[in-house]
């Protein structure tokens, strides 16, 4: 494993960078002249509607989608099976049957691309024990995924993704379907990780609040325009605004964000930017 | 009883029901867990349609029946690509195959016997040429299956992230239809067309409610099917039944239990919540 100065060492070259980038899906573009550079150890969080190409920014990087421009992800261009970017796609349900542990979920992070069959040895067992307990996942290692609850699959995932060593790490929706407690702990553990280690983080998610924090960049993406800054430069009524192309009021309360459309907008019947309705309980 | 092994048939029967049973074992926790019933069902239609169109060209049944259940298996990897086309493309496949065996068994009238023994199987039928092209035919698949179950495990339940690590899953899921084309066409071997899931499926499906470890499922699956194929082939030889009735009968059979002792061993092991 690489210490964090030997990591910092390369800290000049970035974790990634798009240039002029445009990406057309299916006749829409997805965004346009897209500038985007993370520094190594820089926490960016991707906000948009659904549609937006939060995902589709994601697949980029890791080289399942091809987009036009000049891009660099860890110094070269993108391309499948880099083992120093971890990846944690949105959540899908697990056959509860399925005869696979959570300590098989984290090993394939490590050796599932390799040819045949695989037989354990110490080493492996080691490592995998040793990412299990970085996301505190030990005690329910040997339990069938199916059968874990969506926090706890979602642990393993994030275990799965580090156990490569990685320096940049893609999440997609990682709190989806959590209670706020859960949501907490995988932030801890992501953080945690990005103290010890230095690596970079893309944090794509629709509700800000819970990474407001830990965000050091916020790119917003809707209807194939962009803006990234700082996060109190983007959630601000006028650049909100300007994104969505129309009227877009953005008030904190007790220390959220809440981003609110006109009613009778188009716009509405999108998921709002912040998750309007968790906003509103936890305004009550 | 004893006295039966003496038989070259039985030694036949049972060699070969014992490796078909292996293969079929080991094929079948990747059917299970790709939802790949259907498929099997498909390919081995087909199956039957290749080894019609053999009777009556000809060409011996066993390498009619390889060459469909090879064709099927490619027509569903090239017209199936995305999971929701597949469903649509098998039944098309196979929909097309059996209207093909219709016409072959039109053509050849002499062929009823032939197709029933296709259809229900006839694993004391089988020759010793037959046990040789078998035998090759097992070892081939069990070593490609060897070589790529672990990215095939890891394209399976995560196919996402299996695809950013480099895993090709588009050509993997091509070369386990093959293989499960050549499982399929040794398992027709043993019950027949009509029953290949009884060796394919429900081994599988019953070692997956007892086991949690992949490494576990796939041997206790394999036990199951090796077991039941044994037992039903011997108790056949012994009785005016068919093999594929009691080698179906005790796969059930393996696979009501399991689901019987399945949870409480789930609950006893972890105290999960159900």
């Amino acid at each position: 494993m690489l210490s964090a100065t030997s990591r910092r060492a390369g800290a000049g070259t970035p974790a990634v960078r798009l240039d002029r980038s445009t990406l057309v899906l299916g006749g829409t573009t997805i965004w346009r002249d897209l500038r985007l550079e993370i520094g190594s150890g820089e926490f960016l969080t991707v906000i948009g509607p659904n549609g937006a190409g939060k995902t589709s920014l994601l697949k980029v990087l890791l080289g399942l989608l091809p987009a036009d421009g000049e891009i660099d992800v860890l110094g070269r261009p993108p391309g499948r099976g880099n083992p120093r970017i971890g990846y944690v796609p949105q959540q899908k349900a697990i056959d509860p049957d399925l005869p696979l542990r959570g300590r098989d979920l984290v090993r394939m992070g490590l050796d599932g691309a390799r040819w045949g069959p695989g037989l354990g040895s110490q080493v492996v067992e080691r490592q995998v024990a040793a990412a299990l307990s970085s996301v505190g996942a030990t005690a329910y290692a040997d339990a069938p995924v199916g059968r874990l609850s969506g926090g706890e699959q979602q642990r393993l995932r994030i275990a799965q993704a580090l156990i490569g060593d990685p320096l940049l790490l893609l999440l997609d929706e990682p709190l989806l379907s959590l209670d706020l407690h859960h949501q907490r702990e995988i932030c801890a553990v992501i953080a945690g990780w990005q103290r010890d280690q230095g690596g970079s983080v893309i944090f794509v998610t629709h509700d800000i609040n819970p990474v407001l924090n830990m965000t050091d960049r916020l790119m917003a993406v809707v209807g194939g325009r962009w803006a990234v800054g700082r996060p109190d430069e983007i959630l601000t009524t006028t650049t909100m605004t300007e994104l969505y192309g129309s009227h877009v009021e953005v008030v904190r309360v007790r220390g959220r964000v809440v981003v609110l459309a006109d009613t009778g907008d188009p716009l509405g019947s999108h998921h709002d930017l912040a998750a309007l309705p968790e906003q509103l309980q936890a305004g009550v | 009883m004893t006295a039966l092994v003496h038989y070259e048939f039985v030694q036949n029967a049972l060699l070969s029901g014992a490796l078909i049973a292996v293969v079929a074992g080991l094929v079948g926790p990747f059917v299970v867990s790709r939802n790949m019933s259907f498929a099997v069902h498909g390919i081995a239609e087909v199956g039957f349609t290749g080894a019609a169109g053999g009777v009556l060209f000809g060409v011996d049944p066993v390498i009619g029946l390889l060459a469909g259940a090879v064709l099927a298996a490619l027509g569903i990897g090239t017209l199936g690509v995305r999971l929701r086309d597949r469903d649509v493309a098998i039944g098309s496949v196979l929909a097309f195959g059996l209207g093909l065996g219709i016409l072959f068994l039109t053509l050849y009238t002499r062929y009823a016997t032939e197709a029933f023994t296709i259809l229900f199987g006839t694993i004391t039928g089988v020759s010793r040429g037959d046990l040789i092209l078998l035998s090759l035919l097992g070892v081939l698949t069990m070593a490609a299956l060897a070589a790529i179950s672990r990215p095939l495990m890891f394209a399976s339940v995560d196919p996402e992230v299996a695809e950013a690590r480099g895993v090709p899953v588009r050509a993997l899921s091509i070369a386990f239809l093959l293989i499960l084309a050549v499982a399929v066409a040794e398992a027709i071997q043993v019950v027949g067309v009509l029953l290949v899931l009884t060796l394919l499926i429900t081994p599988a499906a019953a070692a997956q409610k007892l086991a949690v470890r992949p490494a576990t499922a796939s041997l206790l699956s394999v036990a199951i099917a090796v077991t039941v194929t044994m037992a039903g082939i011997v108790i056949s030889l012994v009785t005016p039944y068919p093999a594929s009735f009691y080698v179906s009968a005790l796969s059930f059979g393996s696979y009501l239990g399991a689901r019987l002792v399945g949870p409480r061993l789930a609950l006893r092991r972890y105290r999960l919540v159900s």
